[in-house]
């Protein structure tokens, strides 16, 4: 399944980086690499752009754009 | 000495800059890119640093990231001050490995450092510089403490020339790669004056500006290759992410050991309940309608609108006083007509909105500074940030260019300052008023916002236009960070609302200034440079003749019509003026009838077609030039701009014909 595909709330790992050129180089450079942890926070109120968080901060990108990486969901955490 | 000053945006850095040179700073553009370039004198040791965009890497990909690399490898620095937000660590330390690669010494600036500490947390800053191999120095930039630290140490490391004393952050199967392509290259990147292992991460990622760089031959490319690919089936991912990770993969080995997070600090949970607000599903689009409302009837209502009769009633005074003096010292009056009619009314109408200006810069600089534009992105979706300087577009088109700055690419803000303008500015209104007061005067409010909303579908069309044709091919990667709310210091948003006001007056005074003399000069004299008592022999109305035809299709092709034209070049309010000197009309009745002579009810619609969209005032070329850092490009908006306004006053004319 994709980051896109996550649920608000949703906790994963990703599995691999799609995409390719400026954009793919971007989502790498902003820590969206391989093997990190990941929470979807929230929606944008038309559906589009999504906020997650990782590595500490948080993040917004295009639903398309989070499609394009392939994720490992995990268990909730107990928190 | 001169410094960089580099980080990613939301670091601290404008408030850092700000406070190491306090208000002795030069702001300026990277030429022929829409990036700012800002420049300073250290008040305490002299050096010069140079404020270069935020960034989050050393990509070859963005405008920002292509000039900071530029300048740091064509013009390199003595120093670099890296600066990174303590509560955001990691993601800061991935653009820091790649500076260290650039050999040149440097100190890292760890930014909020008292947020941290209040949310319990600590950070081991001997680790952290030990294992980095860079000085690293705690601040605050926005309680002003460790700036004085920073300045010495920065000027220390940069006079003994400490370079950073680690460059491996690599291990295994990626070490083994970076140093063979090292060793590859290492000849080339010397003659390049190329840090070589800059070059090397640089080559295996890919980058094809290092490639021309270093003018690798076919063979070394191809061995390149062999190199980078060999690598990737070990590690069972490409050689971008590979260099990704291996960065993250040591930043998190670091921070395990150097960094105690002591959960999340008070400025993210509060940030996360505010925008449990702002980003709410159904409130946030009203809210943030709510708050563009409140700036602008701020801005040009309560605040603005009285300074600005302030600022106008000045001037006008000064006018009168110096017109009494030019009076009585029995200057030629051509001249006094010059200063009076000329410059102070050109100059003076301009500078009457300075107090608008600022005021709404305050207001724009609040609203980035503290968090919440980032907000705007997120809730109104891809160009949504385009949004804010649309809407300032309406009030007037300068202040809109100048706020397109805060857009996060090249091509968008590019793509908005082309744009702003069809969104119709607030010095258009009298045009519009006095055209429907003659022609429509049952359908005056139907009329006005048929021409608001005609502004927005051509800018939209233009926008699609552009997207398929000039703009082509940039891929917008729309990742952003939305950073933790934080009010800005008073300090910063003052400084940034100065700089904003004196940008401002120095264009005022120079081709503003410029331009009103010419038209001044044209309009008084005829062709022969006698002084005209009649406007209709003048040079103005000579050139207006000569453009005439070329509104014939358009259905205006009277010499009265283009000429005003001509003058709404210096301030669209003219246009009405001029129409009433040339027409002769003594006040509003005269001139509507005298201008029912002059159009029809649809030459008179496609009129104003043309006045919407066609090429903004002088003081909007400035900005645009300004932002686009190049003449020649401001000057191909302007003509695209007024190209679109004729097609589509043709087309208005031509197809309203078939029907009226």
């Amino acid at each position: 399944m994709t980051l896109a595909d996550l649920e608000v709330g949703q906790r994963g790992v990703i599995a691999a980086v799609g995409g390719e050129g400026a954009l793919r180089r971007r989502l790498l450079d902003m820590g969206l690499t391989p093997k990190t942890g990941v929470m979807v926070r929230k929606m944008a109120p038309m559906g589009d752009p999504m906020e997650i968080f990782l590595r500490g901060y948080e993040l917004t990108l295009r639903k398309e754009d989070a499609a394009r990486i392939q994720i490992l969901p995990a268990p909730p955490r107990e928190s | 000495m001169i410094f960089a000053l580099i980080g990613n945006q939301n670091s601290g850095k404008t408030t850092l800059f700000n406070q190491l040179t306090g208000s002795n700073q030069h702001v300026g553009n990277f030429p022929g890119v829409t990036v700012e370039k800002k420049e300073g004198r250290i008040r305490k040791t002299g050096d010069t640093v140079v404020d270069l965009p935020g960034i989050y890497s050393l990509s070859p990909y963005t405008a920002e990231e292509v000039v900071t690399r530029d300048l740091l490898l064509d013009a390199t620095p003595d120093g670099i001050i890296n600066i990174v937000d303590a509560t955001n660590i990691q993601r800061n330390l991935y653009l820091t490995l790649q500076l260290i690669e650039l050999q040149i010494p440097m100190v890292l600036a760890l930014n909020m450092m008292d947020e941290v500490t209040r949310a319990g947390g600590s950070i081991d800053i001997d680790a952290l510089s030990r294992h980095l191999g860079i000085p690293v120095v705690p601040i605050s930039a926005s309680r002003n403490e460790g700036v004085s630290e920073l300045v010495d140490r920065i000027h220390k490391t940069a006079a003994e020339k400490l370079r950073p004393q680690r460059l491996d952050f690599c291990e295994g199967e990626v070490h083994r790669a970076i140093h063979g392509v090292a060793h590859l290259i290492e000849d080339h990147a010397l003659a390049q004056s190329m840090p070589v292992r800059f070059a090397a991460t640089k080559l295996m990622e890919g980058d094809q500006p290092t490639i021309k760089r270093l003018g690798l031959n076919q063979n070394e490319i191809e061995t390149l290759e062999h190199i980078t690919s060999e690598m990737e089936p070990a590690l069972g991912t490409d050689r971008e992410a590979a260099l990704a990770d291996m960065r993250y993969t040591y930043i998190e080995r670091l921070a395990g050991r150097a960094v105690h997070r002591g959960g999340d600090t008070v400025e993210q949970e509060r940030s996360v309940r505010i925008d449990s607000v702002l980003t709410h599903p159904v409130l946030a689009i009203p809210i943030f309608l709510c708050i563009m409302g409140l700036v602008f009837w701020l801005t040009f209502g309560v605040i603005g609108a009285p300074l600005s009769d302030l600022a106008s009633a000045g001037i006008d005074a000064l006018a009168g006083w110096v017109e009494g003096a030019m009076a009585a010292f029995g200057l030629n009056p051509v001249v006094q007509s010059l200063v009076i009619d000329g410059i102070f009314a050109g100059v003076g109408s301009v500078l009457s909105f300075l107090p608008t200006i600022i005021v709404l810069f305050f207001f724009l600089s609040l609203l980035e500074d503290s968090g919440y534009m980032a907000r705007v992105a997120f809730v109104m979706d891809l160009s949504g940030r385009s949004f804010v300087p649309m809407l300032i577009g309406f009030g007037c088109s300068v202040p809109a260019i100048m706020a397109t700055r805060t857009l996060a690419s090249e091509r968008d803000r590019k793509m908005t300052i082309i744009l702003t303008p069809f969104m119709s500015c607030s010095a258009k209104l009298p045009i519009y008023a006095v055209f429907t007061a003659a022609f429509f005067p049952r359908h005056a409010a139907l009329v006005m916002i048929s021409l608001y909303i005609l502004g927005m579908v051509v800018a939209v069309l233009c926008g699609l236009l552009l997207k398929s044709t000039f703009f082509r091919g940039e891929p917008v990667p729309f990742v952003m960070e939305l950073p933790a709310y934080r009010l800005p210091s008073a300090k910063t948003t003052v400084l940034h609302m100065w700089e904003k006001a004196k940008e401002f007056l120095y264009k005022a005074f120079t081709i503003i200034f410029l331009a009103t003399i010419i038209i001044w000069f044209l309009q008084t004299l005829d062709t022969r440079l006698n002084i005209v008592a009649d406007s209709s022999d003048s040079m103005l109305a000579a050139i207006g003749g000569f453009v005439a035809p070329l509104f014939a299709p358009l259905g205006f092709g009277n010499w009265i019509a283009s000429t005003a034209l001509i003058t709404g070049l210096t301030a669209k309010e003219a246009v009405v003026s001029t129409l009433a000197i040339l027409v002769g009309a003594g006040d509003e009745a005269g001139l509507t009838t005298l201008l029912g002579q002059l159009f029809t009810p649809l030459s008179a619609f496609s009129f104003l077609t043309f006045t919407l969209l066609y090429m903004p005032c002088v003081a909007a070329f400035a900005a645009v030039r300004r932002e686009y850092g190049s003449t020649r490009q401001a000057a191909g908006v302007m003509a695209f701009q007024t190209g679109v306004a004729w097609v589509v006053a043709f087309l208005v004319y031509n197809i309203g014909g078939v029907f009226i």
